[in-house]
C-alpha cells in the first residue's frame, strides 16, 4: 500500500517557512519608504525589501502623537510598485492592526517600537500567524522573549530616526556578548542565564549549543553611512534595515546603492570606500543627549 | 575540489555548510578575484534582483555568465534558479538572467510570502522524496527539449517541475540547503568530477 503523503499537502506558515524568508534576506539591506516612488528607487538600488511605512523615524520622532500602522492604500500602492518582499509596521501588542497586515499580504510585519505601543503588557501572538514577524531588542533577553512569542527574525533597536549608531552598537554587542558567554557557560548555570534574561530555557540551551540565535539577527536603528553597515555586519550582524538614513541623504538613489554595495562587501575596506566617495551628505543625525524620547525602551 | 558560491546576498552560509559536509572546499565568490580556479558553482537563495545588480556593479556578471551559458557544472536554487533560466516572467523589465538552462521561470510565483509552502517532492530519480521548502519561490513554466525533469510538484492537479537537469546545469525552484538535503550537491560535484577540466 502507498502511504506516500499526497504532494498536495501544503503547510504553510511554517516556522521553516518563515525563517527561511529571513534567511533569503541575509547579507541584503532593507529600507524604509514612503511611498511608491521611493520603494522603486530602493529596488533599483539593490535592496531586497522594503519597509512600507508612511513617516520615516525621523520624522515621527519630530512630528510626535501616535505613531500607528499604515494606510491600507499607501502599503498596496508599494506592493504595486515592486517585485521584493515588502514589510510593515504594527503597533507593539496590536494583533488587529497585525491581522490588517497580513489580510494585504505583506511579506514580513515589524512589530515596532518605531510606532506607539498598543499593549503596555503583552506584544502579539506570533504564532497565531502564517505571516512572519520581526521584532526589535534591546538585549538577549528580550530576543528571546520575541521569539518564544513566535518572532522569525530579530533586529537589534539600535535608536530610529537619529542617524546615529551608537545605540546599535550596543544593542548588537549586548545580544552577540550573551551569546559568546552562554557558550562557554556550564550546563548547570544555563538555569541562572535564562533566569536572568528572563528567558525560555530551551531557548538558553539552543543558544549554548549552537552559538547563535535561533532565528536571523539583522541591525536598525541609527544606520546612515556605508561603513555604518560595514561597522554592524562586521560585528555580527546579518542583514541591515536602514531607516530615515536613505531618504534623508542629500541624494538617496546614490546612498541606497552605496550601503548596498558596502554591504554585500563589508569586510572589503577598499569597497566601503569606494562607494563612500562623493556622496553627499548623509542624514544631519542627533547626539543621544538630544533625543527626548528612547524608542528602544518601548517593548520590554 | 573547489566550488565557488555566489556570496553577493542570500543563503550562502548553508550552501558553504553543505560543500564542507561533501568535502569540499568553499570559495565565496565576491569579486572576479576568486572565480577563476572553481571546479563547480552554486547560485544560492536570496533576491534575484539585488544579485543581478551586483553582478554587474562587480564585474562579475560576464564571466559568470560565460560560464553558465557554456553549461559548466552550476547548481541553482530559488533566486539561483531565477539567474539560470534562460527566459523570466513578471520579473523587472531590465532583469536579464544569467542564462544557459533552456526553461521560462515566472518569479514569485506562487504569490507572496503568506502563500510559501513546505511540501513532499517526490523524486525517484534521487531515490527518495525531497522535503521541500519553497520560499516565494520561482515556477518553472517551460521547459526545453534539452531539459530532464528529477522532480515534479503536484499543483492543481498538474505536475509541475521544480528540479530540472540540462547537461550539468542543475536548477531547483525550492531549497534543499535549508533542509541540509545534498542530493543535489551531489549530483552537482559528479558533474564536476565527470567534467574535463
Amino acid at each position: 500500500m502507498d502511504t506516500t503523503p499526497s504532494t498536495n499537502d501544503r503547510s504553510t506558515g511554517t516556522f521553516r517557512v518563515k525563517r527561511g524568508l529571513a534567511d533569503m534576506l541575509r547579507g541584503g539591506v532593507i529600507m524604509d519608504v514612503v511611498n511608491a516612488e521611493q520603494a522603486r528607487i530602493a529596488e533599483d538600488a539593490g535592496a531586497v525589501s522594503v519597509m512600507a511605512l508612511e513617516r520615516v523615524p525621523s520624522d515621527i520622532r519630530r512630528d510626535g502623537g501616535v505613531a500607528r500602522m499604515s494606510d491600507p492604500e499607501l502599503i498596496e500602492g508599494i506592493q504595486a510598485a515592486v517585485t521584493i518582499p515588502v514589510m510593515a509596521k504594527a503597533r507593539i501588542g496590536h494583533f488587529a492592526e497585525a491581522q490588517v497586515l497580513e489580510s494585504l499580504e505583506v511579506d514580513y510585519i515589524d512589530e515596532s517600537e518605531v510606532l506607539t505601543p498598543a499593549d503596555e503588557a503583552n506584544h502579539i501572538d506570533k504564532w497565531a500567524f502564517d505571516v512572519p514577524f520581526v521584532c526589535g531588542a534591546t538585549n538577549l533577553g528580550e530576543a528571546l522573549r520575541r521569539i518564544s512569542e513566535g518572532a522569525a527574525m530579530i533586529r537589534s533597536k539600535g535608536e530610529a530616526g537619529t542617524g546615529n549608531i551608537v545605540e546599535a552598537v550596543r544593542h548588537l554587542r549586548s545580544i552577540l556578548g550573551d551569546i559568546r558567554r552562554i557558550t562557554v557557560a556550564d550546563e548547570a548555570e544555563l538555569y541562572a542565564w535564562a533566569k536572568e534574561l528572563r528567558a525560555p530555557v530551551d531557548l538558553v540551551i539552543e543558544i549554548a549549543e549552537t552559538g547563535k540565535l535561533p532565528v536571523p539577527l539583522f541591525c536598525a536603528g541609527g544606520i546612515a553611512t556605508p561603513a555604518d553597515a560595514s561597522l554592524v555586519l562586521q560585528l555580527g550582524a546579518e542583514a541591515v534595515f536602514v531607516g530615515s538614513g536613505i531618504f534623508k541623504a542629500e541624494d538617496p538613489a546614490l546612498m541606497a546603492r552605496a550601503i548596498v554595495e558596502a554591504t554585500a562587501n563589508f569586510e572589503d575596506a577598499s569597497v566601503v570606500a569606494k562607494v563612500s566617495r562623493g556622496l553627499g551628505a548623509a542624514m544631519p543625525g542627533q547626539e543621544m543627549s538630544e533625543v527626548a524620547e528612547r524608542l528602544s525602551d518601548r517593548g520590554w | 575540489m573547489r566550488v565557488g558560491i555566489l556570496a553577493l546576498q542570500g543563503d550562502v552560509r548553508e550552501h558553504a555548510a553543505a560543500v564542507r559536509r561533501a568535502g569540499a572546499e568553499v570559495a565565496e565568490i565576491r569579486t572576479i578575484d576568486g572565480f577563476d580556479d572553481i571546479d563547480a558553482l552554486i547560485l544560492p537563495g536570496g533576491e534575484s534582483t539585488t544579485m543581478c545588480l551586483l553582478l554587474d556593479k562587480t564585474g562579475l556578471r560576464s564571466p559568470v555568465e560565460a560560464w553558465t551559458r557554456a553549461g559548466r557544472p552550476t547548481l541553482g536554487t530559488c533566486a539561483g534558479l531565477v539567474l539560470l533560466a534562460d527566459r523570466v516572467e513578471d520579473g523587472r523589465v531590465d532583469q536579464s538572467p544569467l542564462g544557459g538552462l533552456d526553461i521560462a521561470v515566472r518569479r514569485n510565483g506562487h504569490g507572496r510570502q503568506r502563500h510559501s509552502f513546505e511540501a513532499r517532492v517526490p523524486c525517484p530519480a534521487l531515490s527518495g522524496d525531497f522535503d521541500a521548502v519553497f520560499i516565494r519561490a520561482p515556477r518553472i513554466v517551460e521547459v526545453g527539449a534539452g531539459v530532464t525533469v528529477l522532480a515534479s510538484l503536484e499543483s492543481e492537479g498538474d505536475l509541475e517541475p521544480v528540479v530540472v537537469q540540462q547537461g550539468a546545469l542543475i536548477g531547483c525552484a525550492f531549497h534543499p540547503e535549508l533542509a541540509e538535503d545534498d542530493r543535489l550537491l551531489q549530483l552537482l560535484l559528479d558533474r564536476a568530477e565527470g567534467a574535463p577540466s
